[in-house]
Parts: structure tokens; sequence; C-alpha cells
């Protein structure tokens, strides 16, 4: 569904993707992890066209994303920090963003009445707390019944209440067939969920397996536990200091 | 893309500074006629003002409400819509709600006390210089993400325009006023939006007799029908192609 393919960018001097190569079906749930500034943030902003890469292409359904915008009509995207217009309450924001997509689908309204946004509809963005804020994405994301789903560190911030809605969430909209992304850094908070793994470093991707071969590779039963088993043996063969140093900011 | 200019239009229209611009415009232009015994004179005054506080509100107001608008920019690229759209979208609700204020605050009064061609250009020239401003405007903006040097660069092309443009082209006039340059003034005129406008309606008063040879030349140029259409796609060109350079980084940008 989504190709990526030799995807680079620099920010400035800094290279930020160094020739990315992915591929994700459908029916997926994707674990984008990685250390902080590993290029997370930036692949997924690609993927929207918002980050114009430098070189490669990205392909949804077959057909290159540069220059186009009707694809992101199948796409639900969650930002990590969600930023509104500060003088426009929750009810406007909706309100404005329906207009904006004029569709005629019926819209998923499920998470606007699990979270309970509904009776807070006059509140001004400004005054949202952080965790509101990021109700008000999560909602905006589901909204319209999209084929992909892209997450970036979903639960951050929310309530374990409201997490856990999430998460539910997220789990039957993957049994419907959907392809999910999910950028986190909470390995144990995706053991349910996911059923690939991309593992990011310094801008390119170490690897990018299915849960089930990667626990199976490494005789372990959670996720964490798995990644950290290859992180070590990864240790034994390279530089022990850097892998080290690679654990340290995942676990 | 009319969704989005509707948004934007009526978010602009709720804002204190377009009405109290709005307000300011109508004081200073009905006053300026109620105080002088003729409407040419009248006329005389409302440009000075409105050729100093029309770009100065133009280019400020539109800059600093990019920068405010930066998450509604945002919000929009993650929706299916072009970028170019969000951009044109933004600039015809900008230009159009400053475009209504002038009106608004200016061309009512222009229109009752000078009801002739006149009145009528100093409208058009108004919209003009509104538009070219609020183009000036979203170029600054996409230069530098950083708000403050942004809206320095907004006041500082403003300064050029308004006040140190006009000093330069005396000091050449001075240095030169041996040489006869008096065409290759009509042609430097063409860089400053604001002395293209001021020439313009200068030239239909009467004081334009008062301007001696220069003056005449400038006739000669302005106050034809060739040269008046020349001057209009001038001020036009001065609109069209800020914004469009500016439109040309926007989706080029990454946000």
């Amino acid at each position: 569904m989504i190709e990526i393919k030799n995807i680079s960018k620099k920010f400035g001097k800094l290279e930020v993707l160094k020739d990315i190569n992915l591929s994700c079906k459908k029916g997926e749930c994707i674990a984008l992890i990685g250390p902080n500034g590993c290029g997370k943030t930036t692949l997924i902003k690609s993927i929207l066209g918002m980050v114009l890469p430098d070189k490669g292409t990205i392909e949804f359904n077959g057909k290159s994303v540069l220059g186009e915008h009707l694809y992101r009509e199948n796409i639900g995207y969650m930002p990590q920090i969600g930023r509104y217009p500060d003088n426009m309450t929750i009810g406007q924001i909706i309100e404005m963003i329906k207009k904006i997509r004029n569709s005629n689908q019926a819209l998923d309204e499920d998470l606007l009445k699990a979270f309970k946004l509904e009776s807070m509809f006059d509140k001004q963005m400004r005054t949202l707390s952080g965790g509101t804020t990021q109700k008000v994405s999560a909602v905006l994301a589901f909204l319209f019944n999209p084929d992909v789903l892209i997450l970036d560190e979903p639960t951050a911030g929310l309530d374990p209440l409201a997490a856990e809605i999430l998460k539910e969430k997220i789990i039957q909209e993957k049994d419907k067939g959907k392809l999910i992304f999910i950028t986190s850094h909470l390995l144990s908070e995706l053991d349910d969920l996911i059923t690939e793994i991309i593992f990011m470093q310094d801008g390119t991707v170490y690897f990018h397996k299915k849960v089930a071969t990667l626990k199976a590779e490494t005789n372990e039963d959670k996720i964490s536990k798995a990644i950290a088993s290859i992180l070590k043996n990864k240790s034994v063969n390279q530089n022990h200091q850097e892998s080290h140093k690679v654990l340290k900011a995942i676990l | 893309m009319n969704r989005i200019i509707k948004i934007i239009w009526l978010d602009i229209l709720k804002s204190r500074i377009v009405f109290a611009y709005t307000l300011i415009l109508a004081i200073l232009s009905w006053s300026s006629f109620a105080l002088e015994d003729n409407s040419a004179k009248g006329i005389l005054t409302v440009l000075n003002v409105i050729l100093f506080t029309v770009p100065l509100v133009s280019i400020l107001f539109a800059t600093i409400y990019l920068y405010n608008s930066a998450e509604f920019i945002e919000l929009l690229l993650s929706q299916p819509i072009k970028r170019g759209k969000i951009w044109i979208s933004l600039f015809l609700g900008l230009s159009l709600s400053m475009i209504l204020a002038f009106f608004v605050g200016a061309g009512i009064p222009l229109l009752i006390n000078s009801p002739d061609s006149i009145g009528l250009m100093m409208l058009i020239n108004g919209c003009l210089i509104t538009v070219i401003f609020t183009a000036l405007a979203f170029s600054s903006a996409i230069i530098t993400r950083d708000k403050a040097k942004g809206i320095g660069i907004a006041i500082m092309t403003w300064l050029f325009f308004a006040l140190l443009f006009d000093g330069l082209v005396l000091f050449l006039l001075f240095q030169f006023q041996d040489y006869p340059i008096e065409n290759a003034m009509v042609a430097i005129t063409a860089l400053s939006p604001i002395d293209l406008a001021r020439i313009q309606i200068l030239l239909h008063l009467d004081v334009s007799a008062m301007m001696g040879y220069t003056g005449a030349i400038f006739k000669d140029f302005f106050g034809t029908a060739v040269g008046l259409i020349a001057s209009f796609v001038l001020l036009s060109l001065w609109a069209i192609l800020p914004f469009f350079i500016s439109l040309k980084k926007f989706k080029t940008k990454d946000l």
C-alpha cells in the first residue's frame, strides 16, 4: 500500500534520512521505533507530504505522492504535538475540518463519544491541557474512516483510561484491515497491538521484521526483550560502546 | 478553495485590529474632507494619509497573521488540500478583508465627497496598494521561520518604500541635476508602488500644473491612456510577482 524507495533528506548539513526503503501492506499494524532524533517523525511527515525528501519516491497505492494531495483523503494523521489555532474552540475545529473534507461518508465519532469531548465543544484550544489536545488530534485522525492511520506517539500525555480507549480503537481498526503506523517509546504498550516492527537508527532502517519472526529468532515472548536481545547480539559483533548507547536510549 | 477563504475571511473580520484600522481610516478621511473647503484639497490630504497608513497596516497585519496561523497551515497540510491552494486562499482571504476595511473606512467618504474619476482612481489605487503590500508581507513571511525577523523585514520593506525611496530619488535628482534625467525619473518611479500611485493621482489633480518641467514630462507619460494602463499594469505586477515568489517557496517548504 505504501512503498518508500530510496528516500533521503537533509536539514542543512544534518542527514536525517539516509536512503530508506520500506514496503507496507494493508492490514498490518507497524511500530516505528528507535532513539530520539533517528528520523521517525521526518519519515512520517514525508509520507504526508509535509516534508519534501531530497531524493527518492514515496508511492501510495502505486502512485507517487509528490505534488499530489488527494491521497491524503485516505490518511488519518495524529501528530506528536497537535498544534491548533488558539482562538478556535474544539467544536469549531472539528466543524472546520468536516467542511474542508466535505466528504459524504459516514463519520466515525466513536472516539468523540468515548472521550466525552462533546461536553467541551465550546472550550478554546489554548485553554486545553496537553492530554485533551491529544484527544482532539485522535478524534480528527479517526473521524473520516481513513484506510491508513499514522499515529505519532499516540498515547503520550493521555491518562491511562484514555490511552486504553485509544488502544482498543486501534485494535478495532486493525481488525477492519487498515494499515496502521505507530511510533512509540513504550514498547510494553505495543505488545498486543502490532504485527511488524521497523527499527530506525541514525536515519537508516536497522531492521523491518514481523513480530512473530522476531520473537521466534530471539526466543523471547515480549517485544521489549526481543529487541534488547537483538541489540545485545549486535554489540558482540560491533563496537560495544555504540550499541550500549542505543540500548540505553530505547529502554 | 472557497471554504478555506471563507474561514480565513471570517476569522480576520472578527479581529479587533481590522476594526480599529477601518475606524481610523474613516476618521482620517471624513475629517480631511470636512477640514478643507474644496474636495481637491481634501483628496490631497486623504492621498497622503492613505499612502502612509495603508501600506504599513497591510504589510504588518498580514505578516503577523501569517506567523500566527502557522498551526492552522500545519493542520490544513495534513488534510487532502493542495499546498498552493492553502497559500492562495490565505492571500485572497487576507487581501479581501483588508480591501473591505479600506473600502468601508476610506472608500465611502471618497465616493461621497468626490464622486468623479479622481475619487474612483483613488479607490482603485488604494485597493491595489493594499494587495501589493499584502503580497510583500507574504514574501517577507516566507523568508524566515523566526517571527521577529519576519516582522523586521516587513517593517524595513515598508520603511524603504514609504520614506527611503523618496530620499534616494531626491538624492539622485540633486546629483544629476545638470543632466536631462526627466525620462529616467519616469522609469525610476516604477520601482516603488507608492510613488507610482502617488504620481498617478497627483497628475489628475490641478496641482500638477505647479510641478514644472518634470511635471510636464510625467504628464506626457502618465497622463495618456497608454501611460495610465502601463502604470496599472506595473502596480498589478507589484502585487503578482512577490506573491508568486512566495508561492513557489511555500510549495517546496518543509513544515
